[in-house]
């Protein structure tokens, strides 16, 4: 898919976890995209990363996601 | 099978808890204080003969035809507007009391055609009724005299006809649009003989301000407001009680038949969700289950641009197994999924998503939820723990301001909203938040105290003020918050909306919402009682869609309005089983009971049930489907009812992604637009074919009963069944009933609800041990999370901006007579009150731009453009355009672009920055697509062999 698309999206989620207080934000929009989106979605989304403009903490995220714990 | 007849106890229950006795003819009857004789009487089991009252309509007292004698009074009161009183002594047919009744009865017939036996009405006919009851055995004044005997018909109207020559003048119907729909569409005009009923200006009803909810036809006690059906087909002689299969309200109707034919639906009073009212939709518009457009042959073809070929359903769903088994050979197991329908029923969604997850071995499930109410699941599951309303319909009744946002409930949940503007009649609130000027801001007797008219798109940063003022003006439920809510959290939040940038002075130039409104509206919600938020798409169909609905919960709690009758937050569901399709695991991440795919515990239960291992993937949502489709990994489709092409945003990205699939098998009862790029076609059954259960807006688990057989031999849930059993993977259920039973088995939320159960009564989810009556009420002692989560809900501005090119904010909605993609009403009479789509433009903006009211406009967005009419109205703000989406001539989706909510990818419908222009006519697009759709309805004269 798109990774432009993909992009977007990601840092859409990271701009609602961001302004969350109390959660870990970068743990909050991994989870969110792992819960919501389907494989091949994280895999074209994880394979262009550096293609993509992503906020820091979508980065962080997207890289946490990339090696899982 | 009979006629189902409720018995009319004349006047309406009282719910005083004090108890009166009484006697009537002898016979000793207790009933709550402030109960009408004639009520009493009728619990006794002696019906008093009346003309003018009816249990549904307060007393009126205007006939005198139920006189009766109560013992040390004098006179002979009228029964049903006279209240009991301890020790009365009542006698209801006394010499006395039945000469008078005679008397009374012979001037009525004096003026009334004596044609029973070709009447309409004959056998269902209250005046024919009370004449036998009274005894009436001759008419000593002729006819000869002056009467109303040649007063003529108005059958402007397509579903009734008012044939005033019947009429009694008995007010019944007048009464019955006042108090129960609350339109105040008919009066009594002149006086004495002269009275007559006239609808609006003494006009013909089709244009009064008549919306056809059928209240009054039902009310009226003559053949002189009846169905032009009966007039047709003759009266009924069975009736089968079922739910209405449009809206969220969830009606429960009376299919009134002769034989296997459907004479009228008449509203069931003992319906839990609309106690016998009404609308236009589900009380007349049922014509298209037998249209001719219908199809019911399943139909295949190789190519979209081939003609179809009908077949056998043998073929068809071979076709269908062994297409999407080859695409899963050649292109992986998640290369296929599918989309259930809101307006199928439970056991037919869970139907569907069970395909995929134990038939396909994926996720790849999605409903129309999608486009609708998904921010609903995720906004109240991440604030109160579970997604849905929390109230039932009755709550409205202790109401004491109501919060209606982003919806329009006298158009979209039209007996709901009656419920409401009785409630505002009797002096309740209202506040409106929405860009446009919905009816309900003003309408006979009722006027919102506020109408936030916000820019489209800034909901969250309304809410966030509304909340600023809360907190800032110590208008916080504190006990509340103390005991019912994560304390931490609920401080974040505080903090977060004092914030100065929060104020509504601060957001008014975001807004377009003056500060005072903001502020006013504030402490109305949080300070007049009973506090209670109704919302609609207006609120999730939104970029921020999730974050307003958790900012809507956030209010909730702040003031206490949750978990007691009259408060709550209410999504109004659009189609008939939204709520259902949710909670029967219709979503790519959950499975039934919204429970993680990835919850090792929830899959084990259903591996153990369906026998074999299933996906703890996420699927594909609708949206990303097509994104997959166009890039090559995702090619087969079964989308049951739905009409994703015309329905969904971006129509131009729907098609493409639709072209490349290499199988879409199209489930539905018309040819519909998302069939023009379909490869088979199985034929849909209506909902008066199938057995099943809809699940209305408030959890309400409501009985559909089939009425006749399916049209083209199978219902839905047998459909899905073969298609399964084709693929390999064995489905053998005899009836729905077992497939509830196997919901109930593996849903903790619908373990109690069993089929026996519903037939006795509806039931409201959670239904369980905890819960064995279900739950009017949700959230009463403690969330369902346990504690209430408040969340911060930072504004963050839609990138669909306007600019130079694009000046203007498109927003959609639906109307009264017409649903959804309009494939069903459209092929009923309501198109006579909406023939085609039309904008709706402020006359500033038409006027910069040379359009004048009617004109042809060309509507653009950066991803599209359409042609239709324009009308000139201020019930939407300068900037600020309008549109309903019912017709597929106008495709308003061509417009509506591919931003979506954050959180659930619902799409922004509701914000679209377009231009519009004077136009010639149709669009060169609009012209291509007529074609293509003339194209690919094409059927082939000769069956494939
Ligand atoms: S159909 Fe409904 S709105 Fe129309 S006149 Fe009758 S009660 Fe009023
Ligand atoms: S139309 Fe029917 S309900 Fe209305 S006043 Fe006449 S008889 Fe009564
Ligand atoms: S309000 Fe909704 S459920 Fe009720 S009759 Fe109208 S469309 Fe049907
Ligand atoms: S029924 Fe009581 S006065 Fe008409």
């Amino acid at each position: 898919m798109s990774p432009d698309k993909l992009a977007y999206m990601a840092n859409q989620i990271g701009k609602f976890f961001v302004s969350q207080k109390r959660e870990d934000g970068v743990a909050s929009i991994a989870d969110h995209i792992t819960k919501f989106w389907d494989p091949r979605m994280r895999r074209d989304f994880l394979a262009h990363l550096d293609e993509v403009t992503l906020d820091p903490m979508v980065r962080q995220a997207a890289e946490r996601l990339k090696t899982p714990a | 099978m009979t006629l189902i007849k409720e018995i009319d106890y004349g006047t309406q229950a009282q719910s005083a808890t004090k108890l009166v006795t009484l006697e009537v003819d002898g016979h000793a009857v207790t009933v709550p204080e402030g109960t009408s004789i004639m009520r009493a009487s009728m619990e006794a089991g002696i019906k008093i003969p009346k003309l003018c009252a009816t249990d549904t309509l307060n007393s009126f007292g205007s006939c005198r035809m139920c006189l009766v004698e109560v013992e040390g009074r004098n006179g002979t009161p009228a029964s049903c507007t006279t209240p009991v009183a301890p020790g009365m002594k009542v006698h209801t047919s006394s010499d006395n009391v039945r000469r008078l009744r005679r008397g009374v009865m012979e001037l009525y017939i004096s003026d009334h055609p004596l044609d029973c036996l070709t009447c309409s009405a004959n056998g269902d006919c209250e005046l024919q009724d009370t004449a036998g009851e009274v005894g009436l055995r001759e008419v000593r004044y002729g006819q000869e005299g002056a009467n109303h005997l040649d007063a003529p018909t108005d059958g402007s109207n397509p579903y009734f006809d008012f044939d005033a020559s019947k009429c009694i003048v008995c007010s019944r119907c007048v009464r019955a649009c006042e108090e129960v729909q609350g339109t105040f569409a008919l009066t009594i005009e002149g006086r004495g003989f002269a009275s007559k009923v006239a609808a609006g200006m003494n006009e013909p009803f089709l244009t009064s301000e008549c919306v056809s909810c059928g209240a009054c036809v039902q009310a009226c006690p003559t053949a002189t407001l009846m169905e032009k059906s009966v007039v047709e087909l003759g009266q009924p002689e069975h009736s089968v009680v079922t739910t209405c299969a449009y809206c969220g309200v969830g009606c429960s109707f009376k299919a009134e038949m002769r034989g296997d034919q459907v004479v009228r639906m008449v509203p069931w009073k003992d319906g839990k969700a609309n106690h016998g009212h009404s609308c236009v939709k589900g009380r007349f518009a049922w014509g298209y289950a037998s249209h001719p457009d219908r199809i019911l042959k399943p139909m295949i073809r190789d190519k979209i641009d081939d003609p179809w070929q009908e077949v056998s359903w043998d073929v068809a769903i071979a076709r269908v197994a062994s297409e999407f088994k080859r695409i899963q050979a050649k292109a992986g197991v998640d290369s296929i999924g599918v989309i259930t329908s809101s307006r199928c029923t439970n056991e037919e969604t869970y139907l569907v998503q069970k395909l995929a997850r134990a038939a396909f071995g994926n996720n790849n499930t999605d409903t129309c939820a999608r486009v609708c109410h998904s921010p609903t699941g995720y906004g109240l599951g991440k604030t109160f723990g579970t997604s849905a309303g929390t109230q039932n319909f009755d709550s409205v009744e202790q109401a004491d301001v109501m919060m209606v946002i982003g919806a329009n409930p006298t158009d979209g949940h039209p007996v709901f909203a009656s419920r409401m503007k009785k409630r505002l009649r009797e002096g309740a609130k209202l506040i409106v938040i929405d860009p446009r000027q919905i009816d309900m801001v003003r309408m006979p007797h009722v006027e919102a105290s506020y109408h936030l008219a916000l820019r489209p798109g800034t909901n969250v940063a309304v809410m966030t003020s509304l909340a600023h003022v809360i907190v800032t003006e110590n208008l916080i439920d504190e006990n509340f918050v103390r005991e019912r809510c994560e304390l931490d959290a609920f401080s974040d939040w505080a903090a977060f909306v004092a914030e100065p940038r929060h104020s509504p002075e601060a957001l008014e130039k975001t807004t377009g919402v003056p500060a005072e409104l903001v502020r006013g509206a504030a402490r109305l919600y949080a300070t007049a009682g009973n506090g209670a938020i109704y919302y609609g798409l207006g609120v999730t169909e939104h970029s921020q869609g999730s974050t307003t609905v958790m900012a809507i919960a956030n209010l909730a709690m702040a003031t206490g309005n949750i978990g007691r009758e009259g408060v709550g937050v209410n999504p109004l569901r659009g189609q008939n089983n939204v709520q259902g399709s949710c909670d029967m695991g219709s979503f790519p991440h959950e499975l039934p009971g919204y429970r993680h795919v990835s919850g090792e515990g929830v899959r084990s239960i259903y591996e153990h049930e369906w026998g074999v291992k299933l996906n703890p993937e996420p699927g594909l949502r609708i949206p990303n489907m097509f994104d997959a489709a166009v890039d090559g990994t995702f090619l087969g489709l079964y989308v049951q009812g739905e009409d994703i092409l015309q329905s969904d945003p971006d129509t131009h990205h729907v098609s493409k992604g639709l072209k490349a699939m290499e199988c879409v098998v199209v489930h539905d009862l018309f040819l519909n637009e998302t069939a023009n790029y379909a490869h088979v076609f199985l034929p849909g059954s209506t909902f008066l074919e199938k057995d099943g259960t809809f699940t209305n807006a408030e959890r309400r688990i409501n009985m559909v009963r089939r009425v006749m057989a399916p049209k083209a031999g199978l219902a839905d849930w047998e459909t899905t069944m073969a298609i399964s059993n084709a693929m390999g993977y064995p489905m053998n259920y005899q009836h729905p009933s077992e497939i509830m039973e196997e919901i109930a088995r593996t849903t903790p939320t619908f373990a109690g609800v069993t089929y026996a159960r519903l037939a006795k009564e509806s039931v409201q989810w959670p239904c369980n041990d905890a819960n064995p009556d279900g739950s009017p009420i949700m959230h009463v002692d403690k969330f369902q999370r346990g504690l209430g989560h408040f969340v911060i809900t930072e504004y963050v501005p839609t990138d669909e901006k306007i600019g130079p090119r694009f000046p203007l904010l498109l927003t959609t909605g639906r109307i009264l007579s017409q649903y959804n993609v309009g494939a069903q009403t459209r092929r009923t009479a309501n198109v006579v009150w909406h023939p085609e789509d039309v904008l709706e433009i402020h006359p500033q903006d038409a006027e910069d731009r040379g359009i004048h009211d009617g004109d042809w406009v060309r509507l653009a967005s950066r991803v599209g453009d359409t042609t239709l009419r324009a009308v000139l109205t201020e019930r939407v703000a300068p900037g600020v355009v309008y549109t309903t989406f019912h017709h597929p001539v106008t495709q308003a989706n061509v417009i509506t672009t591919e931003y979506s909510d954050w959180a659930t990818n619902c799409p922004e419908y509701k914000v679209t920055a377009v231009q519009v222009s004077p136009s010639n006519g149709i669009s060169q697009w609009q012209e291509q697509y007529q074609d293509l759709t003339v194209k690919s309805r094409r059927i082939a004269a000769v069956p494939a062999k």
